[in-house]
């Protein structure tokens, strides 16, 4: 049983409540006495407030109350910086939760109404009169940067909010003797999360005994408990933060944001529950973005195709604030990833963090890796041109040898375990990749541009090493925690300090337990969300819930079979040395008949009428499990592409995608999880794009302009794997929530441009919507 | 998002439309819901009142009339897909059709609602240009039938007056020897066309006897394209006539071209032709 | 001014006074505490608030409660008796057709809507038909897979 549970497809637990609309997201909860927040937004990305007037509004038809800066400030404090990477010169400018002078993106709250309906509300804020005299803005961070910018903060001067560099091997000295040297600029345009569900808080405040209970969509309820503690004031075991379903995060669901802790304040003060939900034009301003990157690279090698050196200036666009986790995007999760799965022996990279007067940006499905990866992946195919081979060669030449315990790369991280080359064997014969050439010489004689893109990718996950997150500047932990308790009937609970929203760990983590406790998977309840019945836990995201919650799970499940290994020695008259297990059952050795099962040992712990002695009552473990080392998940991935040059429209026509996050819990769940991944990828590289003309405004506000993939124009993505199990962790396995977006944005880049050399196209912004690619072509042909 | 308020009256007859039209200015007409709900929700329109002719039965129907299909104003774009009147005598119309929005929209959307509004980016609008449909009016004076070519006025702008009730379409038949096709660059997010190229060609002995080119999406207002029409009327219909009659589209059109962040005005110029040169293709073959 | 409005909704006939700007998607959830139907955009671009009105799908953020009056609405909390799943529901389940589930009563209000108007599609067929409604998590591979899977389920009725 136990080897069949744990690698089996098994329907998902959550998926019931899911399909038959009973699961309750945040914006589901009404409660007695509710009242109905909204929010008034900057319509300027940089002005000084001079007036507001709330008069009229305050008397509007249902409206309960006006709220603006001058109410919070001082009782709401700032919104913190959560990573404060060190040696970076990091400017924290404040992030009030209501701006009171300036404001600094549209989107910045300048006021709040609660009125007794959302109608009310929203009808309330046309009432609010304000005069804001505007001031200049800047969008860009490169420009940001240029001398004579437009200021956003006063505290950080020409708008750096840091730099940050990283260094490994004399990479002055690899470009010096280099034989061949490749550049470009890459801009890694900005994204909008998009998650399906908008970010919504129900504030409940009982005044008679000061608790506070805050519903809140996040992935990580426990930060939202320390950082709204220190934000309200609220004690943190006076607060609640519950998370009930959660509809999607992909990063914009990590930072805490102006819109809980008014909800909460305005409880509070109103002694009324408060609730709050952005509408999705509001998401896609005042919701965290992501990617915007502006990277000049260069890539140095030899003739004969080896990688010796990279080198790169990113300007990263921070946004108008910094949002909690997002100066470690572009530096920890990014630059240290500079050398990918090759062998380069020197890199060197300038990361300058930019305030611009923009809607704050976080992390976004694969935060800061897929950048890298885009990067060198770019790059290579560049490079491979430069030297007439072939880009599978030169990957193959330069990938790092097989390994099973622990590979330093030049950056200094030392990668768990890899078979690079495997994935890539696997995903070049899925693909039929010479076939493909040939096709696409013979398609050429036709006057059809077809393309074929590939790229290998390693990334880090499963954040990680608590010691490395407070050397990187992180402001907490990270940690796991699981709590396993044994019911008399032998039933389980599962508490978890991680936040499931999706990725289905009420299934995955249920199948490790029954796996190690040969109890039906049934028989488990995963239970998270609720900070009032789970351990403290820092949150999903960064691919981390399996490769370290589920570790947590593990070492627990493992304490509670050392408990029933000696209670079912004692109640065997055996010693626990010569007890073993199978299946769920404990025995005798060499005396099969002799057996205890899981379930005879949890109801004896409940009832604990014939106990050991010293052993104390129940069947309960918990576990802190903090990871030795990060995980590094891998793969290779091929995407064929035909592109028609007259109108610039591309087809994709197959998509292959080799990941390897070691032993799969359930397959099912790994597919769903690289189909998604690799279709948000595929979305950033033909059609997602946040565009905010000089002034600021964006004009991609809503899903009229701004383009998600729909259904109708992907292909099926060929999902493959390999399996190369993590030395460190419990289980052997990694992380695989982002593997299909790190990869996949690069690879179809890759496919498109192949696609498209012959005539002379080499480069294309992105996303590589069809205007885009026709210029690139005129460009092109004027150019041959 | 949530709407200003207004206060709603429900229309039983074309006449009780009318008698609450001129009792309330300021109101605005009610069908499908699908041009004006969104505008609402986003605040971007706030009529005092809404007249809800959505259930004035007489306006439902789909019907042949004069050697063409009358199509009641309320036809939702699902139904003019699926009808078999619609299909066998103007099969580009259902065609069409079929593309707008989603399965929900076309549900409830109709083409009385699509037509009024005249949303530049509105898929019927061209395709019934192309097609030489009439609109039928019910004003103050009476009914009057209106050439598509001059109900479309401008950006969202057409013929309507305010106390104008648009009750019904008029499309011919196509009969034998004429085809018809509609072409379509449908935007990524809103699906609306960026362009949309419909053109009907009438063939006879292997000539163009008539030809009509309409394009909509790029420009405020479906816009016939002469020129093309004028260089293929009278030619033999080869794709070498098609490719030299398509090659001047973009003159046609002036500098009326309009261009956003997905798509400049530049590069819309340059793709007209192309589409245009599909629609024109693919009528010619039905035509023959 | 309020408006008289009766609806009847999963077979429960309700008569309510209303504003006659509710959305028939605000009436749902907020007047008859029937959650299950969601809201994800404001431009009637995603389809997460697609319910069935009359048998036929619609987008009940697109609609006015008015507008529904004298109609039968079916929300996801009314397509199966309770603790039973429809065909469609089932094969949802079976092939990993969610992850988040925000999504989902939409999706599959558009898949009833598909199989309605074609028992028996194709792939492409699928994916067309599932152009009105966005998932951010699923990269739609296994709802077309789902969608396969219900139709079979259904014999093509």
């Amino acid at each position: 049983m136990s080897a069949r549970i744990f690698g089996s497809a098994i329907r998902r637990r959550e998926d019931p409540r899911l399909l038959t609309g009973t699961g309750t997201f945040t914006d589901d909860i009404s409660l007695p006495g509710m009242v109905y927040a909204a929010m008034l937004r900057s319509p300027h990305a940089h002005a000084r407030i001079t007036r507001i007037d709330t008069t009229r509004a305050k008397s509007a038809p249902g409206v309960v109350a006006v709220f603006t800066g001058a109410d919070t400030a001082g009782v709401l404090k700032p919104l913190p910086c959560a990573w404060l990477i060190p040696n970076s010169n990091l400017k924290v400018a404040e992030y009030p939760v209501i701006a009171r002078d300036v404001v600094r993106y549209v989107g910045d709250v300048v006021a709040v109404v609660v009125a007794q309906s959302a109608y009310q509300a929203y009808d309330a804020l046309e009432y609010i009169d304000v005069v804001y005299a505007p001031l200049a803005a800047v969008v860009n961070p490169q420009k940001a940067a240029a001398a004579g910018a437009p200021q956003v903060h006063d505290s950080a001067p020409g708008n750096q909010a840091f730099h940050w560099t990283v260094s490994g091997g004399d990479v002055d000295a690899a470009f010096k003797s280099a034989e061949v040297v490749v550049k470009d600029r890459i801009v890694q345009q900005r994204l909008i999360p998009t998650a399906m569900e908008p970010r919504a808080a129900v504030a409940q405040w009982t005044a008679a005994t000061g608790e506070l209970t805050l519903w809140n969509t996040t992935q990580n309820p426990h930060i939202v408990r320390f950082i709204g503690s220190i934000v309200t004031g609220v004690p943190e075991d006076q607060l609640r933060v519950i998370a009930p379903e959660v509809g999607g995060g992909f990063g914009s669901k990590i930072a805490q944001y102006p819109g809980e802790f008014i909800a909460v304040f305005a409880a509070m003060k109103l002694n009324r529950p408060v609730k709050w939900t952005e509408t999705r034009s509001e998401n896609f301003i005042a919701t965290t973005h992501g990617r915007d990157h502006v990277q000049e690279v260069e890539m140095a090698g030899t003739r004969d195709g080896r990688i010796t050196g990279v080198r790169a200036q990113v300007w990263a666009g921070m946004g108008a604030y910094l949002s909690a986790a997002a100066p470690g995007i572009p530096t920890i999760l990014h630059g240290l990833m500079l050398c990918g799965p090759y062998q380069i022996p020197a890199v060197h990279e300038d990361v300058y963090g930019m305030y611009t007067n923009t809607t704050p940006v976080e992390a976004y499905r694969g935060a800061g890796r897929p950048e890298a990866t885009y990067l060198l992946e770019r790059l290579i195919d560049r490079f491979a041109h430069a030297i007439g081979k072939d880009p599978v060669e030169v990957r193959r030449a330069n990938l790092i040898p097989p390994f099973t315990s622990g590979h330093t790369v030049a950056t200094g991280l030392s990668y768990d375990s890899g078979n690079y080359a495997g994935a890539l064997d696997k995903a070049l014969a899925q693909v039929g990749y010479s076939a493909l050439r040939q096709e696409q010489a013979a398609l050429r004689k036709q006057g059809r541009y077809m393309g074929i893109g590939v790229s290998t990718y390693v990334e880090i996950c499963g954040l990680g090493p608590s010691q490395v997150a407070g050397a990187v500047g992180f402001q907490g932990g990270l940690w796991e925690s699981a709590i396993v308790r044994f019911h008399p009937s032998g039933k389980v609970n599962v508490f978890i300090g991680t936040k499931p929203h999706g990725q289905g760990e009420e299934t995955t983590f249920a199948q490790i337990v029954a796996s190690e406790l040969g109890v039906d998977v049934n028989d488990v309840k995963v239970i998270h969300g609720d900070t009032d019945k789970t351990p403290m836990g820092w949150g999903t995201y960064g691919s981390r819930t399996t490769a370290v919650g589920g570790a947590a799970l593990a070492m627990a499940v493992r304490k509670i079979k050392d408990k029933a290994t000696a209670l079912a020695a004692h109640l065997l008259e055996a010693s626990v040395e010569d007890m073993d297990y199978a299946d769920g059952k404990f025995f005798v050795k060499g005396a099969p008949a002799k057996v205890k099962t899981i379930q005879d040992i949890a109801l004896m712990a409940n009832v604990a009428w014939n106990m050991p002695a010293g052993m104390e009552a129940g069947l309960e473990a918990s576990s802190f499990y903090d990871p030795p080392n990060f995980v590094y998940p891998f793969g290779a991935h091929v995407a064929v592409v035909e592109v028609e040059p007259s109108t610039g429209q591309i087809q994709l026509k197959r998509y292959v995608a080799v990941d390897d996050c070691g032993p799969q819990i359930n397959p099912m769940i790994v597919e769903g999880q690289v189909h998604g991944g690799v279709v948000q990828g595929i979305g950033q590289a033909l059609w997602e794009e946040a565009v905010y003309d000089d002034s600021g405004q964006l004009l991609t506000g809503s899903l009229m302009d701004y383009a998600i993939p729909r259904a109708d124009v992907l292909p099926d993505i060929e999902v493959l794997s390999t399996v190369t199990p993590s030395p460190h962790h419990p289980l052997g396995v990694k992380g695989i929530g982002e593997a299909g977006t790190i990869a996949s944005t690069c690879t179809v880049y890759n496919a498109v441009i192949d696609a498209l050399r012959p005539l002379g196209v080499d480069a294309l912004p992105m996303p590589m919507k069809p205007e885009n690619v026709w210029h690139a072509v005129q460009a092109a042909r004027k150019g041959a | 998002m949530y709407s200003p308020a207004f206060d709603y009256y429900r229309a039983s007859s074309v006449a009780d439309a009318q008698r609450l039209l001129a009792a309330h200015p300021g109101a605005k007409l009610i069908a499908g819901g699908h041009s004006l709900i969104p505008l609402l929700k986003l605040r971007l329109a706030a009529p005092s009142a809404l007249i809800d002719i959505g259930r004035i039965r007489d306006l439902k129907q789909v019907k042949a009339d004069e050697g063409g299909v009358r199509i009641g104003a309320l036809t939702t774009h699902a139904d003019i897909a699926a009808s078999s009147l619609v299909r066998s005598t103007c099969r580009v119309l259902a065609e069409a059709a079929a593309r707008i929005g989603d399965a929900a929209v076309r549900n409830r959307g109709t083409i009385g609602g699509s037509l009024a509004h005249a949303d530049p980016g509105a898929d019927l609008p061209t395709v019934l240009t192309a097609l030489d449909a009439r609109v039928v009016v019910e004003g103050a004076a009476g009914a009057r039938t209106i050439a598509v070519d001059a109900f479309f006025q401008g950006l969202m702008t057409t013929a309507l007056g305010a106390s104008d009730l648009l009750t019904a379409v008029w499309v011919p038949a196509l009969g034998s020897g004429r085809g018809a096709a509609y072409e379509k660059f449908a935007h990524p997010a809103s699906r609306y066309a960026v362009i949309g190229a419909a053109a009907m060609v009438e063939a006879r002995g292997g000539s163009c006897v008539r030809a009509r080119v309409a394009v909509g999406g790029l420009v405020p207002k479906p816009t016939r394209l002469r020129s093309v029409e004028s260089a293929l009327e009278g030619k033999p219909l080869t794709a070498d006539t098609v490719a030299k009659a398509v090659a001047g589209a973009a003159g046609d059109l002036g500098g009326d071209i309009i261009g956003d962040i997905f798509a400049s005005a530049d590069y819309r110029r340059a793709m007209v032709a192309t589409y245009v040169q599909r629609a024109v293709a693919a009528a010619v073959e039905r035509a023959g | 001014m309020t408006v008289s409005v009766s609806v009847t909704v999963n077979g429960q006939r309700y008569q309510d006074e209303i504003e006659p700007r509710l959305l028939l998607v605000h009436y749902l959830r907020d007047r008859l505490g029937l959650t299950g139907t969601k809201i994800a955009c404001d431009t009637s671009q995603c389809g997460s608030c697609t319910v069935l009105v009359d048998g036929v799908a619609a987008k009940s953020c697109t609609c006015l409660a008015v507008q529904a009056d004298g109609t039968s609405v079916t929300t996801i909390e009314g397509l199966a008796a309770p603790g039973t799943l429809h065909p469609i529901q089932e094969a949802f389940w079976d092939k990993h057709g969610l992850q988040c589930g925000f999504c989902t009563p939409g999706m599959v209000f558009a898949t009833h809507e598909l199989l309605r108007q074609n028992p028996n599609p194709s792939p492409e067929d699928i994916r067309h038909g599932l152009e009105g409604n966005l998932c951010r998590c699923t990269g739609y591979q296994n709802i077309v897979r789902a969608v396969q899977t219900a139709a079979a389920a259904m014999g093509g009725r």
